[in-house]
């Protein structure tokens, strides 16, 4: 299961490239409680990547640093060849790394079109007084966000709820308003922290259509955290598996669910 | 209003008008779409350019004359324009219901064989290359909606902009054969081919030509006065043949302008966004609206909720006797002006109901309910009878003499008789050609002399002159001891309740009446949460016993009501059952149109019905359901069976104290 992938195309069509991100031999402390140990692994280009593992593997630990909330101890993070130095969240952001939430991280208060536009935040460069007086560039700025936010509402079909307050909607459609604002940022690399979870089986294929879609249409790379393994298994090109901290695993959905060290680490076996 | 059978000058075709009004208004628009959020709109001249380069691609890609055209997908101009593009070249557009399984689909296509099929979007082509390994015919598939395209084979699969723009591109070599062939249309020749619902049997495909329509959208524009500045909104499906009357015949022919949503979701939105002066729709449509009217003001505050109250009864006394032109009082007049200002006109507004000169209901009866809370708002809402072998209208309502309970006066240019079984029939120049490749159901509907059998059972009102409807003929039967079944007529009283989204009745040859009845999710889910009732499923929420008790209520009350009805008063529910599971079209249960299939519903449900009438207190079964792409499923459940208090008619308390 060695990394000696090439740039090629899937079996569908798709293109996966070369490496986009690179986590070399991260290590990650909080006091004395090691969340992460040594984990190496990569991203490429146009895949749709899933990280895995029990309750308290690590996970949510991992995509907090690929995001730049975190910061490891050790090891390096590579984006694009080249390693990347401690940044803050809003930096990675700028470089094209986007995300959702686990537990669902909108403005309540706001509608889902207004929502959506905050994901264009990285994009409006007018300053403050412009966008105050509506001069300048902002309004040829706001019309070109509010283009690029209507196509993203018209692809996860939430035209119907464009104006509703994001509070007054089911956890479902909550869920996909924040795909639609992670992905009004156009990153190239988008993470979602467990996009299904607390979701019922007409919701997940449907969220699992449009992961697929937007990896399809628009050539994101995305790296994902789900529990639901039916989905992980279906959905993704390559998975890494963690288990308390430690990679016990990475390859495809096949390898991975054969590898013996996965089964005893879902089926529980105890830790010597 | 005399009805003439001759085209005036040359307009005897759908692409004829089409030109007429790029000439005439050219400016003008002629259909808008609501397309990432703004309304995107196209003038007439403009719309017949986009049509032209579409017939032009169609040529490209050797589309033949008599070649049948499907089109499948939800309303876009895009697919107007496909259909009307279809017809220049000398072919035969055939609209299919866009949320039809894959098999449905397959025998439709089948059955005229299509040899272009149009489609909205992937999931419409996914359905037609699960079906092409049957049918040979299929040549070229075109699609609106790029999205997941990418990766098919293209090899006859096209995007459809791609076909425009190559006709754009050819047009030299193209624009003489389009007008050679648009020359050859006349007022013969076939203007669309629709496929009937088809409450029981396979669908059967009704031809109409250019006379059929084109007549029938004049005598009709003539009878309601409609002109070039309506709007409407074209949200019913394509292959129902009142949209094509609509969005195509009266459309052309008047040369008013067709809004299409942004997508079904949105459709109450951009219905209030652009108030249709034009409006159709389903009685299933206003009582949804009415549904979510009711829950909202449940929801209000007391205030609102007193306002509300107070002048909707003002409004139903007085309401529709204005909206008539009736003398009424002039404090009534006054207190109503209030009400238009307090409640009626922003109401209407809310409902995109404001601008609406001409409101049609037809395809089903609604409930008197229903129509009056319409009415009374001052909302010209009428009713007619139609059916797709009549290209819609046999008959409808004039202004001012409008009634719930009967469908109107004969159309203009329709004769009718009504036959001793009190069957109805009609004959008219909208009377279908034929049924495509069918010629011994085409002999046993329409007869030598045009005379078309409608099916239904009615009489004419000596005093009004209007036409009223019993029940279709088959369903209209008696009970063990001779009383007349009807229904309809008690259907339609449950489904006023908002709680209450279907029901069907049963007793046709039994001792007494019984009822299924499918709770309405919206309305009872709202219930539900305001009175903190936690439920998982609507299965779960169905069976719960408070829901149970509020279905009880509504169906003692119906009780109440059919025994006022001398003649019906039988039909009262004895015992009743809330469905596992909503009917569904996809099932077999209801026509795409949404009307209940009884002879279905009865085989399928075969041990339900048994259970209402053997006494069991409840019920376990198993019930087949069908998903969208043709998967098939099973749930089950063990239903309540719940008995109804039932009133003794007043007028057999007579005979029993004589």
């Amino acid at each position: 299961m060695k990394d000696t992938i090439e740039p090629h195309v899937t079996e569908d069509g798709r293109q996966i490239g070369g490496v986009l991100m690179e986590m070399k031999n991260i290590t990650l402390r909080f006091g004395g409680v090691v969340a992460i140990k040594d984990i190496s692994f990569d991203i490429r280009e146009g895949e749709i990547r899933a990280i895995i593992g029990p309750n308290g593997a690590g996970k949510s630990s991992m995509l907090n640093v690929i995001s730049g909330f975190y910061h490891p101890q050790e090891g390096e993070v590579w984006y694009r060849g080249a390693p990347r130095p401690p940044m803050k969240p809003y930096e990675v952001a700028r470089q094209g790394v986007g995300r959702t939430f686990q537990n669902i991280a909108l403005f309540e208060g706001m509608t889902v079109l207004d929502n959506v536009m905050t994901g264009r935040l990285t994009h409006m460069h007018a300053s403050i007084w412009d966008q105050a007086l509506w001069w300048g560039k902002a309004e040829a700025e706001e019309v070109h966000n509010r283009e690029q936010v209507e196509k993203i509402i018209d692809f996860l079909e939430i035209q119907a709820i464009r104006k509703t307050p994001v509070g007054r909607l089911p956890y479902g459609l909550k869920k996909r308003v924040e795909l639609a604002r992670a992905l009004a940022a156009e990153p190239s690399l988008l993470l979602l922290d467990e996009p299904m979870a607390g979701m019922n089986v007409e919701e997940k294929e449907d969220m699992s259509r449009f992961i697929l879609d937007v990896n399809d249409e628009f050539g994101t790379t995305i790296a994902l955290i789900e529990h639901d393994m039916g989905v992980v298994m279906d959905l993704s090109d390559r998975v890494v598996v963690m288990d308390y901290g430690k990679k016990i695993g990475d390859g495809t959905p096949d390898e991975v669910r054969s590898s013996q060290d996965v089964i005893d680490a879902y089926l529980g076996v105890p830790h010597e | 209003m005399t009805a003439t059978t001759t085209p005036p000058g040359d307009l005897c075709s759908v692409p004829a008008l089409l030109r007429r009004n790029a000439r005439d208004f050219s400016a003008r628009t002629a259909y808008r779409e609501k397309e990432y959020g703004i309304w995107q709109s196209w003038t007439w001249a403009e719309t017949l350019q986009e049509i032209e380069w579409l017939a032009m691609g169609f040529l490209a890609l050797g589309m033949e004359r008599g070649d049948h055209v499907a089109i499948i997908g939800r309303n876009r101009p895009d697919h107007y324009w496909a259909m009307v593009a279809a017809q220049m070249c000398g072919a035969v557009p055939v609209p299919l219901y866009q949320d039809a399984v894959a098999e449905e689909m397959a025998y439709v296509l089948g059955h005229c064989g299509a040899r272009f099929v149009v489609c909205g979007d992937q999931e419409q082509v996914d359905k037609v290359i699960d079906v092409q390994d049957e049918l040979h015919q299929i040549d070229h598939v075109l699609y609106h909606d790029k999205r997941g395209m990418r990766k098919y084979d293209h090899e006859h699969l096209n995007w459809l902009s791609d076909i425009r723009d190559e006709g754009k591109a050819s047009h030299y070599r193209h624009e003489d054969e389009l007008h050679r062939r648009e020359a050859e249309l006349d007022y013969e020749s076939t203007c669309v081919m629709l496929y009937t619902s088809g409450t029981t049997g396979k669908p059967k495909g009704v031809v109409l030509s250019n006379r059929n329509i084109i007549e029938t959208a004049k005598n009709s524009s003539a009878f309601d006065g409609l002109g070039s500045k309506e709007e409407i909104l074209a949200y019913l499906p394509m292959a129902w043949v009142g949209d094509f009357i609509f969005s195509v015949g009266q459309a052309y022919w008047n040369g008013f302008c067709v809004n299409c949503p942004e997508s079904a979701d949105t459709m109450m939105t951009d219905l209030r966004e652009i108030a249709p002066t034009y409006y159709f729709a389903p009685p299933r449509v206003f009582e949804s609206q009415l549904t979510s009217v009711t829950i909202r003001m449940e929801d209000a505050g007391s205030v609102k909720r007193w306002l509300y109250r107070h002048y909707m009864a003002l409004a139903n006394r007085v309401g529709p006797a204005i909206l008539d032109g009736k003398p009424v009082g002039l404090l009534d007049r006054l207190r109503y002006a209030l009400g238009e200002m307090a409640v009626y006109g922003p109401l209407k507004n809310t409902l995109g109901f404001s601008r609406v000169r001409v409101g049609y209901t037809a395809g089903e009866a609604i409930g008197p309910e229903i129509f009056d809370f319409y009415r009374s708002l001052g909302i010209n809402l009428k009713q007619l009878y139609g059916q797709t072998e009549a290209s819609v209208f046999i008959t409808q309502q004039p202004d001012h003499e409008v009634r719930a309970d009967t469908v109107g006066i004969t159309s203009p240019g329709v004769e009718i008789k009504i036959a001793d079984n009190g069957e109805i029939y009609y004959r008219s120049p909208g009377v279908f050609v034929e049924y495509y490749k069918n010629p011994e159901s085409t002999a046993s509907t329409k007869d030598a002399e045009g005379w078309v059998a409608t099916g239904d059972a009615g009489f004419f009102e000596e005093a009004s002159g209007h036409l009223r409807i019993i029940d279709r003929a088959k369903d209209v039967g008696k009970m063990a001891d001779g009383h007349m079944f009807a229904p309809k007529y008690v259907e339609n009283k449950l489904k006023f309740y908002p709680d209450i989204l279907e029901a069907v009745v049963f007793g046709n040859g039994r001792d007494r009446c019984t009822a299924f009845i499918n709770i309405d999710l919206t309305a009872v889910g709202n219930w539900a949460e305001r009175n903190n009732i936690a439920y998982a499923s609507y299965q779960e929420l169905a069976g719960h016993p408070r829901v149970l008790e509020t279905i009880k209520s509504h169906v003692e009350e119906v009780n109440a009501s059919v025994a006022q009805d001398e003649m019906l008063s039988a039909c009262q529910i004895h015992r009743f059952l809330v469905l596992h599971k909503e009917l569904d079209a996809d099932d077999g249960e209801m026509t795409r149109t949404r009307k209940v299939r009884r002879g279905m519903i009865e085989e399928k449900y075969d041990d339900l019905i048994t259970a209402l009438y053997d006494g069991s207190e409840q019920i376990s079964t198993t019930t087949e359901v069908t998903y969208e792409d043709g998967r098939k499923g099973s749930i089950s459940a063990t239903l309540q069976l719940v008995d109804a208090a039932t009133v003794t008619p007043k007028h057999q308390q007579k005979v029993a104290a004589e």
